[in-house]
């Protein structure tokens, strides 16, 4: 829309990265989650993360045990469906539980968050706050409620940026206009005086991915980043990040519900179930190669626009648990087809470990891996 | 290219000699138009109107599935409040198994509120909170004085079934079930008095992927049992390709397309649908790099209190010349059940062969006659809408 030159970079790029034989830094092989509080190598390494919420009805345990690592330049995809605990998983990263929002109960957070060799959940709250905006920056998914209807959207980018650099407004303004032009709003240098509710959906959007990365944040949290938005606008949304995780560099996290949307994005998929990480690896792996039967659920849930199925949808029985009861041992066992495969009682009973399951794969699951492959082949595969 | 011609000039000939109708039409629907008055001032002097359905022309089959699909503010659901009669329409007629039912009144339409049910989107807002189940899938009951063989209470217990729910939850509320379950509640309702016409405005896109995929099933379920007609209304093209039977594609206020699935799909003719399909992303990490292939559509849909002239689709299209500002292209049949409105469709014969492409359009060069217009039509377009 605006640089040409750009957008001729743009298109000659779109298959470099997403070669599946880049070096697969995103994730470290083996858990090391209990190998204590060393500083580790990775650019975000989130181990055993738990985020509770005291409630009258109980506790809620909205994350509860997760751990992952991200590099620079990766993105990671978090998939999950309503109340799994992939926004708060996000929230706690960002250290936005600890503001006490939730009145005199504060969210109970524990583990460790270690961003560039510095762990936030026990650092100086004000020096986190510091590094959030320098280092972390998140789209969230309504950018109405997330940019002040009061002020212009200029004026809400230009102290985005003062905050975090000495600069002059006329510089900070100068910055805006070029960070406007960059995610494509027309005519930046008038928008910029707009206010959000002279926006479209799709603009606002576009101007609150402006803001988060005015201070080239080096991981960049995407919340249901165009869940709201129209699929054309959505189309265009996804090619904007892409682009500007290129340009950037930025480790990203993708968190959403649709499928669609991590396999276009990410290079690694995290997939959640009641607070915990059920299955975890490439992206590539996750989708052809599943080890959980929840992911398998998923796959077989979703109508597909790539193939002319007129099958039936292979849906999860059940509905997903509430965060306060979470089902003992492994959280899925309620829904699954094949809890009583391994031992049903320890289906019921103890909660299974993410161990390896392939290079960088990891899933939480009693049954055999063998077993796994062979009904996902056998079984599932056939009938998506 | 000259066999592409021949085809238009065959396909046309049903379209001038009125096409023939299937006599059992379900619904007719002709010219509907509805115009919302914007009234402005002391006076609430109408000043405008949000064109939201502007002349929609289709039927639907006894037996089949229709599915609607568009952007948000396109009229698909004003268009499914419309063909239920909850709204009144501006203009064109409502035909239901022959009887005219454009502008009854309340009373007139009540003996056909038994033919034509909804579902409607949310299952948390339509769902009485004060009401228990039973209460409200009996409702229909009430209001029509009807009394079921075997009593009211045996019969809704009989439909909590049907939908998947347990029958002893009959003196619950809606608060106690989870969205998929209140759902299912919602169509029990819509199913109580046995409707020919079932429309669902957007059924299924406040549920969950997975519950998504039971009621889904569900509604399969019961097409296939209780023979329903359907007209569902989504943004979901994956949904909806799952669903329907046929499609109509709607933009401002217009349906552009209307086909039978596998054809929209597989080769969709109006620019509007191609860049529709091709902005879907698909769940599959290996197709990741043949992203070169979408169309990226610049900008946003325009308002339709002010809808572009001509083709109202003109603004963002690619292949757009100077014709498409200023004549609106009817909606035509280019091929055996495939209705579409456009000057220079994809996939077919050009609608105006005469017409040239603009001088400013430089990269609309897919625009010269006859069916090449696809690959020269998308690629530069592709990243161009970015905005970058």
């Amino acid at each position: 829309m605006s640089n040409p030159d750009k957008t001729g970079a743009a298109q000659s790029g779109p298959a470099a990265p997403e070669a599946p034989e880049a070096p697969l830094s995103g994730l470290v092989p083996g858990e090391v989650a209990e190998a204590g509080s060393a500083a580790p190598s990775a650019f975000l390494e989130v181990r055993d993360l738990r985020v509770h919420f005291p409630t009258d009805d109980g506790l809620v345990k909205s994350v509860d045990g997760l751990s992952f690592q991200l590099e620079k330049g990766r993105t990671l995809g978090i998939v999950g469906e309503s109340g799994s605990g992939k926004s708060v998983t996000s929230l706690g990263i960002m250290g936005l539980h600890t503001a006490g929002q939730y009145g005199r109960r504060k969210a109970r957070i524990s583990g460790e968050v270690w961003l560039d060799g510095k762990e936030l959940l026990t650092a100086d709250p004000d020096e986190v706050r510091r590094l959030g905006g320098r280092y972390m920056a998140m789209i969230f998914q309504d950018p109405l409620s997330a940019l002040h209807p009061y002020y212009t959207i200029g004026r809400q980018i230009v102290e985005a940026y003062r905050v975090h650099h000495d600069v002059d407004k006329k510089t900070a303004r100068k910055r805006a206009v070029e960070m406007l032009d960059r995610v494509g709003i027309p005519q930046p240098d008038k928008r910029v005086d707009s206010y959000p509710h002279e926006f479209s959906g799709g603009m606002r959007q576009r101007a609150m991915i402006a803001m988060s990365l005015v201070n080239n944040p080096e991981l960049l949290i995407a919340d249901e980043p165009t869940t709201a938005l129209d699929v054309t606008v959505q189309a265009q949304i996804l090619d904007l990040i892409r682009d500007l995780q290129k340009e950037f560099g930025s480790a990203v996290i993708v968190i959403t519900h649709d499928l669609g949307v991590v396999a276009e994005l990410a290079d690694d998929i995290l997939v959640m179930y009641g607070g915990r990480c059920v299955e975890r690896g490439p992206a590539e792996k996750v989708f052809y190669e599943p080890q959980h039967p929840y992911t398998w659920g998923l796959l077989g849930s979703m109508p597909r626009i790539d193939r002319d199925q007129t099958e039936r949808l292979i849906p999860v029985k059940g509905s997903p648990p509430s965060l306060i009861n979470i089902p003992d041992g492994c959280a899925f066992n309620p829904r699954c087809p094949y809890a009583d495969v391994p031992d049903g009682d320890r289906t019921r009973t103890v909660r299974p470990e993410l161990r390896p399951v392939g290079e960088r794969h990891f899933s939480a699951c009693h049954m055999a891996q063998e077993e796994r492959t062979r009904i996902w082949t056998e079984e599932i595969a056939p009938k998506l | 290219m000259s066999d592409a011609r021949a085809v238009s000039e065959n396909v046309k000939i049903p379209e001038q000699s009125s096409p023939p109708e299937p006599p059992d039409a379900l619904l007719k629907v002709e010219g509907l138009v509805k115009h919302f008055p914007i009234r402005k001032g002391l006076l609430r002097r109408e000043t405008g109107a949000v064109q939201a359905v502007d002349g929609l022309t289709f039927d639907v089959r006894p037996g089949e599935t229709l599915g609607v699909v568009g952007e948000s503010g396109c009229g698909k659901s004003t268009m499914g409040r419309l063909i239920t009669r909850l709204l009144e329409p501006t203009g064109g007629k409502i035909e239901f198994q022959g009887h005219d039912i454009t502008h009854l009144g309340v009373g007139a339409m009540r003996p056909l509120r038994r033919d034509v049910q909804m579902i409607f989107q949310d299952p948390y807002s339509s769902l009485n909170p004060r009401h228990t189940i039973g209460t409200i899938v009996s409702a229909p009951f009430r209001l029509q004085g009807i009394t079921p063989e075997g009593g009211v209470k045996k019969e809704v217990q009989q439909l909590l079934e049907l939908v998947g729910l347990n029958p002893e939850h009959y003196n619950r509320y809606p608060h106690e079930f989870s969205g998929g379950q209140r759902q299912r509640i919602g169509i029990a309702r819509a199913l109580a008095l046995k409707p020919k016409l079932v429309v669902a405005d957007e059924p299924v896109s406040a549920l969950d992927v997975s519950i998504q995929a039971q009621v889904v099933n569900l509604l399969d379920d019961l097409q296939d049992e209780l023979g329903l007609t359907y007209v569902i209304i989504a943004h979901d093209l994956s949904v909806i390709r799952h669903v329907s039977d046929r499609i109509a594609v709607m933009y401002l206020g217009k349906i552009v397309e209307l086909a039978d699935r596998a054809s929209l799909y597989e080769s969709p003719m109006h620019p509007y649908t191609k860049a529709l399909l091709s902005a879907v992303p698909i769940p599959d990490p290996r197709r990741r790099g043949v992203r070169s292939e979408r169309i990226l559509l610049t900008g946003d849909v325009p308002s339709p209190i002010s809808p572009p002239s001509g083709c109202r689709f003109h603004t963002r299209c690619w292949k757009a010349t100077e014709l498409c500002k200023e004549q609106e292209p009817p909606l035509i049949a280019l091929a055996a059940g495939r209705q579409v409105a456009c000057h220079h469709p994809e996939n077919a014969a050009d609608q105006a062969p005469g017409d040239p492409a603009p001088a400013s359009a430089g990269e609309a060069a897919g625009s010269a006659p006859g069916p090449s217009g696809e690959a020269a039509g998308s690629a530069p377009e592709s990243e161009g809408g970015a905005g970058k």
